[in-house]
């Protein structure tokens, strides 16, 4: 399983971050009339940087188990071109411009994994 | 975690923006209403949205999804007009009667705005569908 893992390289946790980015602007599309609301965005190179260094681990039956860090997840708010009047940093446009790059970039990840996945069935098959 | 939960969020917003679609519909239905008071004058309605924030979902352990949601419908509070029609059997004993304060230029704006919204929602749910189907092909490659 481990090998697995280490055959499909990063791109798993990428693709999760992928549709998690994906995720939070499509709320900012669905909030775009709301008043006050403030849009945010995921910071893919930090938050991917920060789940790729090493966690503390318990080695010991008597260490205590170290709580995941959590750095809020990596969604900051974005910082607008214009703030409409009802306080909503919302702009339609580049958050659809937004989104379909988010599209683009999870259609990516998805052709690196699909590539390492039929490289693996070659090498097992053996062809 | 992830594309499935846009489904939810979109959906949540497509409900809103139908509510406020509904509104316009009343607004201008009652735009010609008269009355015979200014308290039962028709005013216009608007929808206030607010957004599903993680710390608002009740049940904490229910999988979070955010979104929109219609928090209130609001008055117009803009004034409303009054006309001189004695002939008007709900005239009032000056032989006034008290118009709606709805604006069909603004309503038609709205729901404008309203529909684009609806619509860019739909192309939110199409492309995360699009590409759940092809995450789902990821092993036929």
């Amino acid at each position: 399983m481990n090998m697995i893992d280490k055959a499909l390289g990063v791109h798993p946790q990428s693709l999760d971050l992928r549709s998690r980015r994906m995720e939070v602007l499509a709320q900012n599309i669905a909030n775009a009339d709301t008043p006050h609301y403030k849009a945010r965005d995921v910071d893919f190179r930090s938050v991917l940087s920060e789940s790729r260094t090493t966690t503390l681990r318990a080695t010991h039956p008597k260490h205590l188990e170290v709580a995941e860090l959590e750095g809020g997840n990596g969604v900051m708010f974005r910082n607008p071109f214009n703030v409409a009047f009802d306080g909503n940093t919302v702009e339609l446009n580049v958050e659809q411009a937004q989104y379909g790059k988010a599209a683009a970039d999870y259609q990516a990840t998805l052709n690196f994994l699909e590539n390492r996945i039929s490289g693996m069935r070659k090498a097992l098959k053996g062809e | 975690m992830g594309l499935d939960q846009i489904f939810g969020i979109a959906g949540s917003a497509l409900n809103a923006q139908t509510t406020r679609m509904n509104a316009v519909a009343s607004n201008l239905a009652n735009a010609s209403t008269v009355a015979g008071s200014d308290k039962e004058a028709f005013r216009g309605k608007r929808t206030v949205f607010k957004a599903v924030l993680e710390e608002t979902v009740q049940p904490r352990d229910v999988d979070f999804k955010g979104g929109v949601k219609v928090d209130a419908l609001t008055d117009d509070p803009s004034p409303v007009r009054r006309m001189s029609d004695p002939g008007n059997p709900l005239a009032d004993k000056d032989g006034f009667v008290y118009l709606s304060n709805v604006n069909e230029m603004t309503e038609m704006v709205e729901m404008m705005a309203a529909s684009r919204s609806y619509q860019n929602n739909v192309e939110v749910v199409n492309t995360a569908r699009q590409l759940m189907l092809r995450t789902l092909e990821i092993t036929r490659s």
